[in-house]
């Protein structure tokens, strides 16, 4: 098996003490920021790059970090669901509906682990999955010329905003808003500045890093702002008795089926573009329900109602990753978030990563698989811990956030200019969100924008100015069909699937209020 | 604002947006499609979705009051002075007021911010530059 030799190579990069510390350390401050309402992986990533970066981390140290924090984030989210009833992030949300209700009844110790166990779980095999799925992505990819990563390019973009997207519109504006300012800058292959407005410090376009944090972690702070603090934890702190910490093993068996069957779909939804976690925990949990729920115990507590969209959100931010290394194009949010760590690197993703940087892909692998058993660890025996941060209030939570985004973007580059330019995108995420516009694809735009550019033009060059060649091959009309069945189906199903989602959720609060 | 005005903006931008790069410079050596193409049909997409919300739009979003608004716009003043302010004042003092600023504005009593803002400032300045070795702004006293 090649792929197990390559990973045993991984191992032997990852078992390093630099890399063991920093997966440690990831692992630690990525369960806290997912457990922080408001804060999720993709915020607690991005400011957690700029950092990463000027700390002088080489590629793997670096990777093996931040998604450490990417997979304790989502150890984390359900931290706050159960306790709270509030999703620490997204994917989170369909926790709330059994383990909120298993913390009242004084068995949120037994939730929070039994919800551990399942996280592990699901990551553990989908990342399994990834080490089996990627290299033969590879192989596929590797048939691509320009014009076919020019249709994929597009099938990104097509699809990010998701099954579950309301408004197509608003996902395709924010993509070329991204786009656009991506195109801000030097022009690589010409060398004429365009839409630099004459100002020398916009020649090097704008630094996707200070895009992204202040798209996603300043505006964060704003929403704070806005509602100073009162949609979260306040006031409303977690007294609920923890009962025992340990799940029995009568439960974990009682679970077990749920759990794998969450972990392959939720892994499948992980895959595929435009789903996401989200997704993942949702399918897994509805899926249950109908296979599972015979005596109309879920939403009232029953530990399968925890297991299911736990290991299901987990395993999706796995099979994320599979697109993200292989293609160098993510399938969600937080992927996309990580796509920009590499970039940063100047490590371009894709099938070439694999052949020429495999330490860093094996490396990242393995560090995985010692991120999830580290998580697992600390999870239980330290969840207390864990549950006593979401005392912080935000009030004061939310200036340090907001004081580390500027100290890691000062950090790389040292200049006033960059830290106005987060401030401007700080404001305009502020607003994007207002509107419901989706944040991930700007980000995506912003990032893929110059590759997605040189990739037409490569092909344009080759073919001779013919436009055709963009669907010359049947790769290309493939990938063409995909991209467009996937921006238009969410406008035929995309409300009734939201208000499906929504309906599960209004279901639930209605039993526990 | 609704969605109707802010398709009304996005539509301004892409008309902004398609002329300035028409204006870009050619330069002698080009490719086929060079570099007007791409931007342009950026801009065409941008045009197009604003025309989408303003031809369907959403229900409007909960804005907060003026006051709210005022309160954002104080931050984002504030986080601006910031970013000049670091190098002239130096890392510590500077973020330490600024701290101290928003978690008053978040509802903490003055006194309570002001031992938060210094306590956020030393603790990110330990960390980060003592402990990790980050390099932070500097102002005249060197710290």
């Amino acid at each position: 098996m090649d792929a197990l030799s390559s990973l045993v190579d991984g191992f032997s990069v990852a078992l390093s003490f630099q890399n063991l510390a920093l997966a440690f350390v990831g692992c630690f401050l990525g369960t806290i920021i997912g457990a922080l309402p408001g804060l999720g992986p993709s915020n607690g990533v991005a400011i957690l790059i700029p950092l990463a970066f000027s700390l002088g981390l080489d590629p793997t140290a670096a990777l093996i970090l931040l998604t450490s924090v990417y997979y304790g984030a989502m150890y984390g989210g359900r931290i706050s669901s159960i306790l709270l009833n509030i999703p620490g992030d997204e994917p989170a949300l369909m926790t709330t509906l059994d383990g909120y209700p298993m913390a009242r009844q004084g068995r949120a110790g037994e939730a929070l682990s039994l919800s551990g166990v399942a996280s592990f779980v699901g990551a553990f095999f989908a990342t399994w999955g990834l080490v089996f799925l990627a290299p033969q992505l590879v192989k596929v990819a590797l048939l691509f010329g320009p014009a076919e990563y020019f249709a994929l390019f597009a099938l990104a973009f097509a699809t990010l905003g998701g099954i579950s997207s309301t408004n197509q519109a608003k996902a395709a504006f924010a993509a070329a808003l991204g786009l656009g300012i991506a195109m801000i800058g030097v022009d690589g292959q010409t060398g004429v500045p365009r839409f630099s407005f004459g100002e020398v410090h916009l020649y090097d376009g704008i630094d996707f890093l200070v895009a992204i944090v202040g798209l996603f972690a300043l505006s964060e702070g704003f929403i704070f702002l806005e509602h100073r603090g009162d949609r979260s934890g306040e006031g409303k702190h977690a007294t609920v008795t923890m009962g025992r910490i340990t799940p029995s093993w009568k439960m974990l068996r009682f679970t077990t089926p749920a759990m794998a069957r969450s972990t392959v779909l939720g892994f499948i939804a992980g895959v595929l573009p435009g789903a996401g976690a989200s997704l993942g925990s949702f399918l897994a949990y509805t899926a249950e329900k109908q296979i599972s729920d015979k005596d109309g115990t879920f939403g009232k507590g029953d530990p399968r109602g925890v297991a299911a969209p736990e290991a299901g959100n987990n395993a999706a931010a796995g099979g994320a990753l599979v697109p993200m290394l292989a293609l160098g194009v993510p399938g969600s949010g937080t992927t996309a978030v990580l796509l920009a760590v590499l970039l940063a690197l100047n490590i371009t993703p894709g099938p070439l990563l694999f052949t020429q940087n495999p330490d860093v892909v094996w490396g990242l692998i393995a560090a995985l698989f010692i991120g999830n058993i580290m998580l697992l660890a600390m999870n239980i025996p330290m969840v207390g811990m864990f549950a006593r941060v979401l005392m912080i209030p935000p009030k004061f939570l939310m200036p340090i956030v907001a004081m580390i985004s500027f100290v890691g973007i000062y950090g790389i580059s040292g200049s006033t200019f960059d830290l106005v330019v987060m401030v401007i995108f700080g404001v305009l995420g502020w607003v994007l969100r207002k509107l419901d516009v989706p944040l991930v694809p700007v980000i995506l735009g912003t990032l893929l924008g110059n590759l997605m550019e040189a990739n037409l033009r490569r092909a344009m060059t080759i073919s001779d100015g013919d436009w055709g060649v963009l669907f010359g091959s049947p790769l290309a009309i493939g990938l063409w069909t995909v991209a467009f069945v996937g921006f238009v189906l969410p406008i035929i199903v995309g409300k009734r699937l939201k208000k499906r989602i929504h309906m599960a959720k209004e279901e639930a609060s209605s039993i526990t209020d | 604002m609704g969605d109707r005005i802010f398709g009304g903006l996005g539509l301004a931008l892409a008309a902004f947006f398609i002329w300035q790069a028409t204006q870009i410079q050619l330069s002698f050596i080009s490719d086929p499609v060079g570099p007007r193409t791409f931007p342009i049909i950026i801009g065409v997409l941008l045009g197009l979705s604003s025309l989408a919300m303003i031809l369907r739009p959403d229900a409007k979003p909960q804005w907060p009051p003026l006051g709210r608004l005022a309160e954002i716009g104080m931050a984002v003043a504030v986080l601006l002075i910031y970013a000049y302010a670091l190098p002239q004042v130096g890392f510590v003092i500077a973020t330490a007021l600024t701290a101290a600023f928003l978690s008053w504005r978040l509802g903490t009593h003055p006194l309570q911010a002001i031992l938060a803002g210094i306590a956020t400032s030393l603790g990110i300045y330990v960390v980060f530059h003592l402990i990790l070795g980050l390099s932070l702004a500097e102002g005249p006293l060197g710290f």
